[in-house]
C-alpha cells in the first residue's frame, strides 16, 4: 500500500464514525449501556431483533455502575443494571425501571475426588465459608453433609470477583439473606470487603483461580459454568431440599417471586418452593421517564417488547431464564403509565 | 528569489542579507512560538491533569482526613475508604520488581556488552527489546494462566514448607499457596521492566570509551574487576536512571498486575498473600462507581496518590544523582 492510498484509507477511518452516524439514525438505531452479566443475552437479541423490527441495537456492557451514570447523563438510549435503584434513586433521576431477563449464579468448586453436581452446601456454609470460618475442606459441618463423598484435609480458598459486578451484588445478597452475620459484617454491594479469599477480574478471572488452586471455591453465572464444564455444587433451598443447578430449578425460583415490589425489585433469592434454586436474579433496563427524543424511546420498548414475545428461546439457550407472562403485561402497563412527553404516553400499544 | 527579484531599483546591496534575515527571523519567530507552545502544552497538561485528579478526589480527602493516605480500610458498602492497603502494594510490588529485575538485567546488558560473542549480540538485544514490546494485558494473560499454577503447585509448596518455617522471616513465607499475591506480581513486573533496564544498561556500557577498559586489561585487572572499577563507576548515573525509569513503569502498571495480585484489601506479612496496588484498585472499581459517589471520590484520590507518588520518586532519583554527581 503506498502512502496515499494509505492515508485515504486512514481518512476514511477517522471518518467512519460519522459518516455512519445520520445513516444509523434514519435505521432506528438505538444506544444502551450497563450490566456486563446481561450482555450475551442482549447482543443475540440485538442482531436477531434487528431483521424483525429494523432496530439497531447498540449496547455496550461497560458495568451496570457506568450504565447508571450514562443514562443519568442521558448519554445512551436506555440503561442496564444488575442491582436495583431504590425507588428514591429513581424518582431523582426520573428513571422507570423494569427487569428483562433472569440468570441464576452457581458455586464452582475444585476438589480432588468431588464430581459435578455433587457436594452439598447450604448458604449458612458458603457464607462461613466466604466469613474465613470454615477453612478446610474436610470441616465437620462440611462432612455431616456429604458423607457418600470423602472429603479430603484441604485448606478452602475462596476466590470472589475483584472487579465491582453485579455478580458479587447477588451472590452477596443471597449470603447476607442465609446469614445475619455476613448481613452485619460485610453487607450487599456490587463490590464488597471480602473477609478472606483472592480476587479475580471477571467470570474467567474466577473460573480460572477455581481451576488452577486445589481446594479453591468461587461463583460465577450458570451460563458460564455450562459453557466452560465447570464442577458445579448442590445448594439446600428455603424449603430444606437439595437442588441441582438447573433450568427447571431455576424457572421454579422465577415463577415464586414476588414482583409487585416497586420498580420491579422483586427478590428472587432464596425463594419459597420445593425445587427453587436459590440464588436467581433478574436484571434491570433504565428508561427515563421524559425522554428527550419520543421516537428513539419508544424503539427501546420495541424492541424490549419484541424480545419478550419472541426471545425467550434464545434467552434460554444463553442459560439466562425469560421474565415470566404477567410480568411482561406489567411492564407494558409501567411503559403506558409512566413515560410520558408532553403529557402523552410514548407507548400506546 | 522572488523577494530580491522585487526589491525597488537603487536599494543599497547590503539591504539584502538584512531583507533575508529578517525573512528568516519570521521563521525563527513562528519556529521558537511553536516550540514554547509546545513545551508550555505539555506543563499546562500535566498542570491540568493533577488539578482535576485533586479537585475529583477532594470529597474523599475532606471525609477521611489525612488518614486516608493509611487507613487500611476500604469498605465500598459503608464507603469507608483508605488508602493504606494499595499504597503499600504499590510501593511493595514495585520494590520487590527493582531487586528481582536488576541483577538480571546487569547480567544480560553485562554479557552483551562484554561476554557474549559478536553474532549473538544482535539476536540477544532485540529479544531484549522486543520484551519491551510485549503488551502488558499479554504478560497478565501469561502470568495468570502460565505462572500461577507454577506458583501455587511448585514454588510456593515448596518455600511455605521450607522458609515458611524458619523463625523471623517464616512469616514472609506462609499462608495457603494461592499461584497469585504480591510475589507473583512483582516477579511479573520484574520481567516487564527488565527489558528497559537491561537496554539503558547495555547502551549505557557501550558508551564507556575503549581505552579506559583496555588501560584496566593492561594493568592485569579482570572482567569483573574492569566492570566494578570503570565501567560501573563511569555509567552509574545512567544506570540509575534506567532503574528508575523501570520504577516508574513499575509503580503505575496496572492490567498485568490486576490478574496476578489476587485482589484483596488487606496487608498481609507473606509475600504470597494477595493484595492490590493504586493502579489496580482503581481499574478494578472504576466501572461500578457512580458519579458523584463517594467511592469515585476516592478512586480519583488514589490516582491523586500514584502520581504524587511517581513525582517523588522522580525527585528522589534527581536527588541522588545530584548528590553523586558532586561526589
Amino acid at each position: 500500500m503506498n502512502r496515499r492510498s494509505l492515508l485515504a484509507a486512514s481518512g476514511l477511518a477517522v471518518a467512519a464514525p460519522f459518516l455512519t452516524r445520520p445513516s444509523l439514525a434514519q435505521g432506528a438505531g438505538i444506544t444502551g449501556a450497563g450490566a456486563t452479566f446481561p450482555n450475551p443475552v442482549y447482543q443475540k437479541w440485538a442482531e436477531a431483533g434487528r431483521a424483525a423490527t429494523g432496530i439497531t441495537v447498540n449496547y455496550q456492557s461497560v458495568g451496570s455502575g457506568a450504565g447508571i451514570n450514562q443514562i443519568k447523563n442521558r448519554t445512551v438510549d436506555f440503561g442496564a443494571t444488575d442491582a436495583p435503584l431504590t425507588v428514591a434513586q429513581l424518582e431523582e433521576a426520573k428513571l422507570l425501571q423494569f427487569p428483562s431477563v433472569m440468570g441464576s449464579l452457581v458455586p464452582i468448586v475444585n476438589i480432588p475426588g468431588v464430581a459435578n453436581e455433587q457436594l452439598k452446601l447450604t448458604g449458612e456454609l458458603l457464607a462461613d465459608i466466604y466469613l474465613g470460618k470454615i477453612t478446610k475442606w474436610n470441616d465437620p459441618r462440611l462432612v455431616e453433609l456429604n458423607r457418600e463423598v470423602s472429603l479430603p484435609n484441604l485448606a478452602i480458598a475462596p476466590a470472589y470477583r475483584a472487579d465491582g459486578s453485579g455478580t458479587t451484588f447477588v451472590w452477596v445478597s443471597y449470603l447476607s439473606a442465609v446469614s445475619s452475620e455476613w448481613k452485619s459484617k460485610v453487607g450487599v454491594g456490587t463490590s464488597v470487603r471480602f473477609p478472606a479469599g483472592t480476587g479475580a477480574r471477571g467470570n474467567e478471572g474466577v473460573a480460572g483461580t477455581v481451576k488452577n488452586i486445589r481446594g479453591a471455591i468461587g461463583y460465577v453465572e450458570n451460563a458460564y459454568a455450562i459453557t466452560n464444564k465447570l464442577v458445579t455444587t448442590q445448594l439446600r433451598n428455603k424449603a430444606g431440599q437439595f437442588v441441582k443447578p438447573t433450568q427447571e430449578a431455576f424457572i421454579a425460583a422465577a415463577t415464586n417471586a414476588d414482583w409487585s415490589a416497586p420498580g420491579f425489585a422483586a427478590s428472587l433469592i432464596d425463594q419459597q418452593g420445593a425445587t427453587s434454586w436459590p440464588i436467581v436474579s433478574p436484571t434491570f433496563i433504565l428508561l427515563p421517564k421524559d425522554p428527550a427524543d419520543a421516537e428513539r424511546s419508544r424503539n427501546v420498548m420495541k424492541f424490549f417488547d419484541w424480545a419478550f414475545r419472541n426471545g425467550a428461546t434464545l434467552a434460554q439457550e444463553l442459560e439466562y431464564i425469560p421474565l415470566p407472562a404477567p410480568v411482561q403485561d406489567r411492564i407494558r402497563a409501567a411503559w403506558k403509565a409512566e413515560v410520558k412527553v408532553n403529557g402523552q404516553p410514548v407507548w400506546t400499544l | 528569489m522572488q523577494q530580491a527579484a522585487t526589491l525597488p531599483l537603487g536599494t543599497p546591496m547590503g539591504a539584502r542579507p538584512r531583507r533575508g534575515a529578517r525573512a528568516s527571523s519570521l521563521g525563527d519567530t513562528i519556529f521558537r512560538v511553536a516550540c514554547h507552545a509546545a513545551g508550555g502544552f505539555v506543563l499546562l497538561l500535566l498542570g491540568s491533569i493533577i488539578i482535576a485528579l485533586f479537585i475529583g478526589g477532594l470529597p474523599a480527602f475532606q471525609a477521611f482526613g489525612i488518614g486516608f493516605l493509611w487507613s487500611t480500610e476500604w469498605d465500598p458498602v459503608t464507603e469507608v475508604f483508605g488508602a493504606g492497603v494499595s499504597i503499600y502494594g504499590t510501593i511493595v510490588t514495585a520494590v520487590l520488581a527493582i531487586l528481582l529485575a536488576v541483577p538480571v538485567a546487569f547480567g544480560v546488558a553485562f554479557y552483551l556488552t562484554e561476554l557474549s560473542p559478536a553474532w549473538l549480540r544482535r539476536p540477544i538485544g532485540t529479544a531484549v527489546e522486543l520484551l519491551a514490546a510485549v503488551p502488558s494485558i499479554i504478560y497478565g494473560m501469561w502470568g495468570f494462566f502460565m505462572i500461577a499454577p507454577l506458583m501455587s503447585q511448585y514454588v510456593q509448596p515448596a518455600a511455605i514448607d521450607s522458609l515458611g518455617e524458619l523463625p523471623g522471616i517464616g512469616a514472609l513465607f506462609q499462608g495457603p499457596p494461592f499461584g497469585t499475591g504480591i510475589f507473583t506480581a512483582a516477579l511479573i513486573l520484574a520481567i516487564m521492566i527488565l527489558p528497559f533496564i537491561a537496554a539503558t544498561m547495555r547502551d549505557v556500557f557501550e558508551q564507556v570509551p575503549p581505552v579506559f577498559k583496555e588501560s584496566a586489561y593492561g594493568l592485569g585487572a579482570t572482567t569483573w574487576e574492569v566492570m566494578k572499577g570503570v565501567v560501573l563507576p563511569y555509567t552509574r548515573i545512567s544506570v540509575a536512571g534506567g532503574i528508575m525509569l523501570g520504577l516508574g513503569r513499575a509503580l503505575g502498571e496496572t492490567m498485568a498486575v490486576t490478574f496476578v495480585i489476587g485482589n484483596a484489601n488487606r496487608i498481609s506479612t507473606s509475600l504470597f498473600g494477595p493484595g492490590n496496588t493504586i493502579a489496580s484498585v482503581v481499574a478494578l472499581e472504576f466501572g461500578e462507581s457512580e458519579t458523584d459517589s463517594l467511592k469515585l471520590a476516592a478512586l480519583l484520590a488514589l490516582g491523586f496518590i500514584l502520581f504524587v507518588l511517581s513525582f517523588i520518586v522522580l525527585a528522589i532519583s534527581r536527588w541522588l544523582l545530584r548528590a553523586r554527581l558532586k561526589g
